[in-house]
């Protein structure tokens, strides 16, 4: 029997097993969208703006691992969806973007809603297709969603052009995928992890260094077990949280700019650095002339690419991150190498010290709402088992700093383009994942107005997200900027005429609370997270003019921070 | 240092502005390209000529092997090779002038393959820097238009960029 182009992207997607299609309609999707009429398997989920699109299918694909699915109209439909294809792209996230393209015979003649999709989305995917034949969709979106998913995953564009979604053709679910010029490598070198290993346990001052790539690899538990058995200290990036019980004691917290104070001393010093899955940012490097300028570096990653990008490695492994450590425990538990007791006794006593400076204190004392009170209590009260989406600022690095993630894909933030407006969307996709979870999103009064309009989303959908608005009535992350390196010129970083967050959210029917007393922090949270079907924005309040400590000033090294 | 890196790419639209978007995206130089499909009519061949450091070129050959339609490629500078340029140039060639550079041609084995009155035009094939030469040689005459098409280049013996 034949089908319509349209009717073979729905049977794909079902065929794909695709819970949830985050769209948008409009003139160029409107065969897709009748298709999707006409079943019910695919669940499509219409947000209010295409960038909550993406954005809502990267919050669902981080947390589960799976691919998120997006569907959008062509021009405006698909310029709207970029900002969330660039966000996911620079974390690696898989998604597949379909996006509707005016008819093949009008194409390139500036026709209605044209804009060249695939030309404007090359920078920002790990590939784009332009789909000329209603037989080419199958096979194509079957690449597509191999793409997105296999290797460093990333996001990948499909565009489709009108007349070929009213086409027809027979259709059968490709059940190969080939590509010569597509084979992501999975298992590491031998001898260079033969090698690795050697190095690691020669190491006297060692230090684990992970990022975002061990929770896309689905690592964690190697990584765990080999932490465990060399005794050795870790660091996580802002990607890589969750990665690594942050309960545990050989967990120094987050590094790099905002890290703590040990954990960046600790990779300052180190003489061996096993990086894992993570790629040198100059966020977590800093000046990388003074970076671990002691150490020996072990660098594991399944993209070549990153490997001596930023930072000279001595050992490249390229690999699956949970291939690798896997080859290395065993490697470990069969040969005869041990760690060195005495100097690891020694190095952790070091650390320890620099760990009791206890840099991430703050005032407990004063009258006004500390924002890292309200995410300790978050903390506290959610049993640090909640997925915690954020926007991009203060409140970010608060986040990061103060709730301590025990399990991977619990933490889900913008960390490489830095997208305010990601958070809300972001955690409609994860409350859609996983509905009896906790779900919170921790924002600031700039960055929430950014997406705000899907609240109305989550009315629709009837997602229990709870809204944890740090408002300081400022852009504080600008703020903060421009009180160290401007003299104070808050040039407009003061997020004036602010609306009633209570009201608005009430209109959009939805519970308000607004928290201007420490003493009502807690009280609001158990209320919030009590209403177990609604969504519950609380509007907290706090210090104007509270700083995220530590902080390493850009182009200094990780041992220069700023302490308060 | 000067690299001539060699690429295997799918003969699909949209493949080479994928390398050339890398190129302006990443800030890496191009100093010449050159692009035709192979004898296997689902390949180009790419030969790009670029300069950097040694960690740059090893940056951009691992950015160009991570582009999805790059099927293979050779940095052609590694090993020993050939490297073969096409040149066209059109001179004002009058009077005594038409002598001189008639001989010049012919001591660079270049040919004369349009003649007018006032104009002789050039061809002429070689490493880039043999052309550089000639070009040098004729600044006695009125050069009117030069086209070069890029560097081309292949491995010597049994080496070679192959499927
Ligand atoms: C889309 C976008 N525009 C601008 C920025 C630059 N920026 C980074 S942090 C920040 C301030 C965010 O303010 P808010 O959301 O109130 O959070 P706070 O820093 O106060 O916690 C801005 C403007 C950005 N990251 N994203």
């Amino acid at each position: 029997m034949e089908l319509t182009g349209a009717e073979i992207v729905v049977r794909y997607l079902q065929d794909e097993s695709v819970e949830f299609l985050f769209g948008y309609p409009g003139g160029a999707v409107l065969h897709i969208y009748d298709a999707l009429y006409k079943q019910d398997k695919v669940k499509h989920i219409l947000v209010r703006h295409e960038q909550a699109a993406t954005h809502a299918a990267d919050g669902y694909a981080r947390s589960t691992g799976k691919p998120g699915v997006v569907l959008v109209t062509s021009g405006p439909g698909a310029t709207n969806a970029v900002t969330g294809i660039a966000t996911a792209y620079m974390d690696s996230i898989p998604m597949v973007v379909i996006t509707g393209q005016v008819p093949t015979a009008l194409i390139g003649n500036d026709a209605f809603q044209e804009v060249d999709a695939v030309g404007i989305t090359r920078p920002c995917v790990k590939h784009n297709f332009l789909v000329k034949d209603v037989k080419d969709i199958a096979q194509t979106l079957r690449k597509a969603f191999y793409i997105a998913t296999t290797g460093r995953p990333g996001p990948v564009v499909v565009d489709i052009p009108k007349d070929i979604t009213a086409a027809k053709c027979a259709y059968q679910y490709p059940e190969t995928v080939t590509m010569r010029s597509y084979n992501p490598t999975v298992k590491g070198h031998t001898g260079q992890i033969r090698r690795a290993v050697e190095m690691m346990l020669d190491a006297k001052r060692p230090m684990i260094y992970t990022g975002g790539g061990v929770i896309l690899g689905n690592g964690s538990e190697s990584l765990v077990q080999l932490t465990r058995t060399l005794g050795y200290p870790i660091t996580n990036t802002l990607m890589g949280l969750g990665a690594y019980p942050a309960t545990d004691r050989q967990f120094l917290g987050m590094l790099g700019m905002h890290g703590t104070y040990e954990a960046n001393m600790a990779m300052h010093h180190a003489d061996t650095l096993i990086a894992i899955g993570a790629r040198f940012d100059d966020r977590v490097t800093g000046n990388v002339k003074k970076f671990c300028p002691d150490a020996r570096i072990i660098h594991i990653d399944i993209d070549p690419s990153s490997i001596s990008k930023n930072v000279k490695v001595d050992i490249p492994i390229v690999g699956s991150v949970d291939a690798v450590l896997k080859e290395m425990l065993r490697l470990i538990k069969d040969g005869d190498g041990k760690p060195d007791a005495g100097a690891l006794k020694q190095w952790w006593a070091q650390i320890e010290e620099w760990r009791a400076l206890n840099c991430l204190k703050y005032d407990t004392t004063a009258e006004v709402i500390k924002p890292q009170y309200v995410l300790e209590k978050l903390y506290e009260i959610t049993n640090g088992n909640a997925f915690v989406t954020s926007d991009v600022g203060q409140h970010q690095m608060w986040s990061a700093q103060y709730y301590k993630f025990d399990l991977p894909r619990r933490w889900i933030n913008s960390g490489g383009l830095g997208t305010m407006g990601f958070g809300l969307p972001a955690a409609m996709g994860v409350q859609l994942a996983h509905p009896d979870a906790q779900v919170a999103c921790v924002t600031g009064e700039g960055s929430i107005q950014m997406c705000i309009q899907e609240l109305a989303t989550c009315k629709q959908y009837k997602l229990p997200i709870k809204v944890i608005t740090l408002n300081n009535r400022y852009l504080g992350m600008v703020r903060q900027w421009q009180e160290f390196f401007y003299d104070r010129r808050y040039s407009n970083s003061y997020m004036d005429s602010l609306p009633d967050f209570v009201k608005l959210v009430e209109a959009y029917g939805h519970v308000g609370i607004q928290v201007t007393k420490p003493g009502d922090v807690e009280g609001a949270l158990r209320e919030a997270f009590g209403q177990k079907d609604r969504l519950v924005f609380i509007d907290f309040i706090t210090d104007q003019k509270e700083n995220v400590y530590p902080m390493i000033p850009a182009g200094a090294g990780l041992n220069e921070m700023i302490l308060v | 240092m000067r690299h001539i890196i060699s690429i295997l790419l799918e003969n699909e639209s949209g493949a080479l502005s994928r390398v050339a978007g890398l190129f302006s995206a990443r800030g890496y130089n191009i100093e010449s390209l050159t692009v035709a499909v192979t004898e296997e009519p689902s390949l180009s061949r790419l030969t790009l000529v670029t300069r950097g450091s040694d960690e740059i070129i090893e940056q951009i050959t691992k950015q160009l092997n991570k582009l999805v339609d790059v099927v293979k490629l050779i940095d052609l500078t590694e090993g020993e090779h050939i490297e073969r340029e096409l040149m066209l140039v059109k001179v004002r060639a009058v009077n005594g002038m038409r002598e001189e550079v008639k001989r010049l041609t012919d001591i660079f084995r270049g040919k004369i393959i349009d003649v007018t009155e006032s104009t002789y035009t050039i061809e002429m094939t070689g490493a880039g820097d043999k052309l550089d030469a000639f070009l040098k040689t004729l600044t006695g005459s009125t050069i009117l238009e030069t086209v070069r098409s890029g560097v081309s280049g292949i491995s010597r013996g049994e080496k070679g960029l192959l499927l």
